[in-house]
């Protein structure tokens, strides 16, 4: 049985469970039964998950929270970008779970959730333990879909070497850094941006645009080709006002329609095959490819065929597995988007939720604020925002609300943005780590 | 300048009392976790960061007139401006009361 068919098999299951736990009277959590306090467990330290476990103990100290998270601290998306630009260096952008176990009191068990079991309401470990729970918390975030998974031809994880992905920071940040650092001035760095959904809407083309900036300083003939796998981009007359104006010629964006979508790469000559046969050879090549659920969500049955979480708009819990939640990018949380400062937001509306669920009250409605930044240039930042609330358990937008910075705005406005992003940087990062 | 204050304070109250009936599609927002999405960008305590400012410290008035203004556009800012649009005229009264009460 391949691990398709076990997965679909599962989601099966996992959805009669949900219909007999439906029908069932519901079962009474640990703390009304008087016993030791309520034990939740949180899968993933990223935006949704450290915000979910912090929150949880700041609301409700009695209670017993347990971050699973493998690794003892973490590297943030936003921001690595600022790293490919040589602006900020790795450890700048990394943060400790310490403060979330000594200050806050949540217990990290450092292992790797590899499967859950809704019905007895346990959580397996890679390391063979498991943990039980009266309530779940998923923030397991992305995978890069493999070709045999609706990725790219050739684009498997012995490709991600020579042509890395960065989309995951870290070493492979690292990774694409050295090798633009190796290119020779006049060199072609090939961006492939993936198709939506995806994790940061804007991030491929801030990507471009610091790579762009850090070219500018030190290799001024180079260019810069995106290939896309879209019709149109987040922030993008911003964007290409910016780059204009910063780069001129530098970037080239090729849209879905101009045969930008790439549907194979050869890592061995760094070559990009468009859907329609056009080969585009790079000196330096990133590769950003379709993307679904981290495979937790997706082999437990929390992922829908789409690959993605559908979830309860108003508490995130998931629409397919009882007394579980799903937060940050893995969750259908459209119209918000996939972003740091989403899955923060997330995080918190579940954590509040968990504990007035457990305590057998109903959940406050809560409401959803996003604000996304993009560097483009030194001192010139642009933004995007977002109101939301949840209406009938479905996620809206608020008519009249959020928008991008305005196109007619000068250069003090686009400097305020870069400094008002590098304080929200610090403040995100404090509400998660401090 | 006060007089803009009350008078925008005094819209404010209006609207208030004539949206205060709710309605199946709009209930109301719990405001603390309205508020608490105001950390992302004020900070964990909301006590500010950078060039960011803090939301401590002020009077129910002065926050009230503040979002209100943003909301109208009468006060220019960035984000704000996009982010109050977002706000009915209850949740930035209640925003108001509660982070004023804030210590």
């Amino acid at each position: 049985m391949s691990k398709r068919e076990i997965s679909r098999l599962s989601r099966r299951r996992f959805t009669q469970l949900a219909a007999a736990a439906a029908a069932a009277p519901l079962l009474a959590p640990a703390v009304a039964r008087g016993q030791a306090a309520a034990h939740v467990v949180v899968v993933g330290g990223g935006f949704g998950g450290a915000t979910a476990a912090k929150y949880l103990k700041k609301k409700a100290p009695d209670l017993r929270v347990t971050l699973v998270e493998p690794n003892e601290s973490f590297i943030t998306c936003p921001y690595s970008n600022l790293v490919l630009a040589g602006w900020r260096d790795l450890p700048s952008i990394t943060h400790s779970y310490a403060a979330l176990r000594d200050r806050w009191g949540v217990e990290q068990v450092r292992d790797e959730a590899v499967g859950i079991d809704a019905d007895a309401r346990t959580v397996t470990l890679a390391g063979g333990d498991s943990l039980s729970y009266d309530r779940l918390i998923v923030s397991p975030g992305i995978d890069l879909r493999p070709p045999e998974e609706g990725g790219i031809a050739g684009y498997d994880e012995a490709a991600h070497e020579a042509m890395p992905h960065a989309w995951k920071p870290g070493a492979q940040t690292l990774l694409l850094r050295r090798q633009l650092e190796a290119m020779e001035d006049g060199g072609t760095f090939v961006l492939a941006a993936p198709p939506n959904p995806f994790r940061c809407p804007p991030g491929p083309y801030e990507r471009a645009s610091m790579i762009a900036a850090y070219f500018k300083a030190a290799k001024p003939n180079s260019k810069i080709l995106i290939l896309d796998a879209k019709e149109r981009f987040s922030k993008q007359g911003l964007f290409q006002q910016g780059w204009a104006q910063h780069y001129g010629e530098m970037i080239e964006w090729v849209s879905l329609s101009a045969d930008g979508k790439v549907v194979e790469v050869d890592p061995a000559s760094k070559t990009l095959i468009t859907e329609f046969g056009m080969e585009h050879t790079a000196d330096v090549a990133n590769v950003v490819p379709p993307q679904y659920a981290k495979a937790i969500a997706r082999n437990s049955g929390l992922a829908d065929e789409s690959g993605w979480c559908p979830v309860d708009g108003r508490t995130f819990e998931s629409a397919l597995m009882p007394g579980v939640h799903v937060v940050g990018d893995a969750s259908i949380a459209s119209p918000m988007p996939k972003s740091g400062f989403a899955a923060n937001s997330q995080g918190k509306t579940a954590a509040d939720a968990v504990v007035a669920l457990l305590a057998e009250r109903e959940p406050g409605n809560p409401a959803w604020v996003n604000t996304c930044y993009s560097h483009v240039a030194p001192d010139y930042a642009i933004s995007v925002a977002g109101v939301y609330k949840a209406v009938d358990g479905k996620i809206v937008s608020i008519e009249g609300s959020g928008g991008v910075s305005p196109t007619d705005a000068d250069d003090q406005v686009r400097q305020l943005e870069s400094v008002y992003a590098d304080a929200w940087y610090d403040s995100i990062t404090s509400d998660m780590f401090s | 300048m006060r007089r803009g204050l009350w008078a925008v304070s005094l819209a404010a109250g209006l609207a208030v009392g004539l949206s205060s009936l709710p309605t199946a599609a709009e209930e109301s927002v719990d405001i603390r976790l309205l508020a608490g999405t105001c950390a992302g960008c004020h900070g964990a305590e909301l006590q500010g960061s950078g060039a960011i400012p803090t939301l401590r410290g002020h009077s129910a008035e002065y926050i009230r007139f503040m979002l209100t203004a943003f909301k109208s556009g009468e006060r220019q800012a960035t984000v704000m401006n996009r982010l109050a649009a977002g706000y009915a005229d209850s949740e930035i009264d209640a925003l108001a009361d509660y982070l004023s009460s804030l210590q």
